[in-house]
């Protein structure tokens, strides 16, 4: 619970957590493959017949683990709004104008490096309702599956220098001040294409998976 | 290699962020997977219906619920599954699905098999369960078990859980319709499921 974001008051669970031990139920997860994105599902300034209107970036970085390995072949799915801060989703009200060209959303397999790169435009900042004059800075959302159950991460990523980011309770629920860094991506002179876009670096880490659990113990 | 932290990590985990209320721009019907066991899957045939509520109550619209379950000999299609058990190929042990208007989904799958806990004692038939919403800022990770499953009595797992909070982890047949399984999730309040620390 994190009383800032006022919707964790009644969604938040306030009971301690069961402390459980890994099993294979925990180690083992869903896997993907080629078969579950498509080829444009990394760009999303190619999902339409026209551009979409905006500053054109790339996101790209790698997936590792908490021991520093790369995760291959990990789904990442992301969100985002467009470049008026507005998502083409239904319960989305924010009065700036929705754009033809721009659904926002896109997904990708990490290569055997554990690499990803998603290339569309710098979603703008929005307006909603938490508390008088709240504004989220701009940001993409991403969810991984990582390699098993218990490393599911949903997180979202930050630009850096975002004058909001200090005033947005759902970025300062991360705790540590170096949690809230790591959400923060880097601007990179050499992602960048030169005449074409901007490039930015999301490196993510998921959690390992523990010492496979109780085998040659029994 | 970097030397490791406190924690005994290398590096440490990117942080959690809600997943806000707008994921199915991108999770959405399109590929959300109802199906857990194709219909040709071996076992026992189950239809869950799972529904979320909050603390005052009121369901829980827009939400995704994932779930991650073994096949019918207690076996999972993962590769860190080493066990001398085959893969069911119509089985692939995974669903997701968005709560509807109110806060309910659905899933068609199978009975789960029992797979070894902790020190190889067998677990109960139970499905793994993540349910992701707005307001909600870490992985919010739970299980269902069967209600009178008397393999529920020696579950490893379900023993860390105090005895007064077993029952919010139970799914309950629904009258008249066999085969058919309830279980509701309450994330805070009176009636607050069992969550884990994975
Ligand atoms: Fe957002």
């Amino acid at each position: 619970m994190y009383p800032p974001y006022r919707l964790t008051l009644t969604r938040a669970p306030r009971k301690p957590l069961i402390v459980l031990p890994h099993t294979l139920s925990e180690v083992t997860g869903p896997v993907f493959g080629h078969g579950d994105i498509r080829e444009a599902d990394n760009d999303l300034t190619r999902q339409h017949e026209g551009e979409p209107i905006g500053e054109r970036i790339t996101v790209s970085g790698k997936v590792l683990d908490d021991n520093g390995r790369p995760v291959p072949n990990t789904l990442i799915e992301v969100w985002q709004c467009n470049s008026a801060g507005r998502y083409r989703h239904r319960i989305d009200q924010h009065h700036a104008p929705l754009d033809p060209n721009f659904s926002g959303g896109g997904r990708t397999l990490t290569d055997a490096q554990g690499n990803y790169r998603f290339v569309t435009i710098k979603p703008g900042p929005y307006p909603w309702e938490n508390h008088p004059n709240a504004w989220r800075p701009a940001h993409i959302h991403f969810s991984l599956y990582g390699t098993a159950f218990a490393t599911r991460l949903v997180t979202q990523m930050y630009f850096p220098g975002d004058p909001l980011l200090p005033f947005c309770p759902i970025f300062n629920s991360i705790p540590d001040p170096k949690g809230r860094e790591r959400v923060i991506s880097k601007f990179e002179l050499n992602r960048t294409e030169p005449g074409w876009s901007l490039g930015f670096r999301f490196d993510i880490v998921v959690r390992g998976r523990e010492a496979t659990p109780f085998e040659g113990k029994k | 290699m970097r030397a490791k932290s406190k924690t005994g990590r290398v590096l440490e985990p990117t942080p959690w962020c809600t997943v806000g209320p707008y994921f199915s721009v991108t999770v959405n019907d399109s590929n959300s997977v109802r199906a857990i066991a194709a219909p040709d899957a071996k076992g026992e045939r189950v239809k869950l219906i799972c529904a979320v509520f909050d603390r005052d109550g009121k369901p829980v619209t827009d939400t995704l619920v994932e779930i991650w379950q073994a096949n019918a000999d207690g076996k999972y299609n993962h590769p860190a599954d080493r066990q001398e058990k085959s893969i069911d190929s119509p089985f692939r042990g995974f669903g997701r699905q968005i709560t509807d208007e109110n806060g309910a989904c659905e899933f068609e799958t199978i009975m789960p098999g029992r797979v070894p806990g902790p020190r190889g004692a067998l677990q109960a038939p139970h499905l793994e369960v993540g349910v992701f919403t707005r307001g909600v800022l870490k992985l919010l990770a739970t299980r269902i078990y069967f209600s009178g499953d008397a393999a529920n009595a020696e579950c490893p797992v379900l023993a860390l859980v105090p005895k007064t909070r077993r029952a919010t982890l139970m799914a309950l047949p629904v009258a008249g319709q066999p085969g058919t399984w309830r279980h509701e999730i309450h994330l805070s309040g009176p009636k607050e499921t069992v969550f884990f620390d994975v």
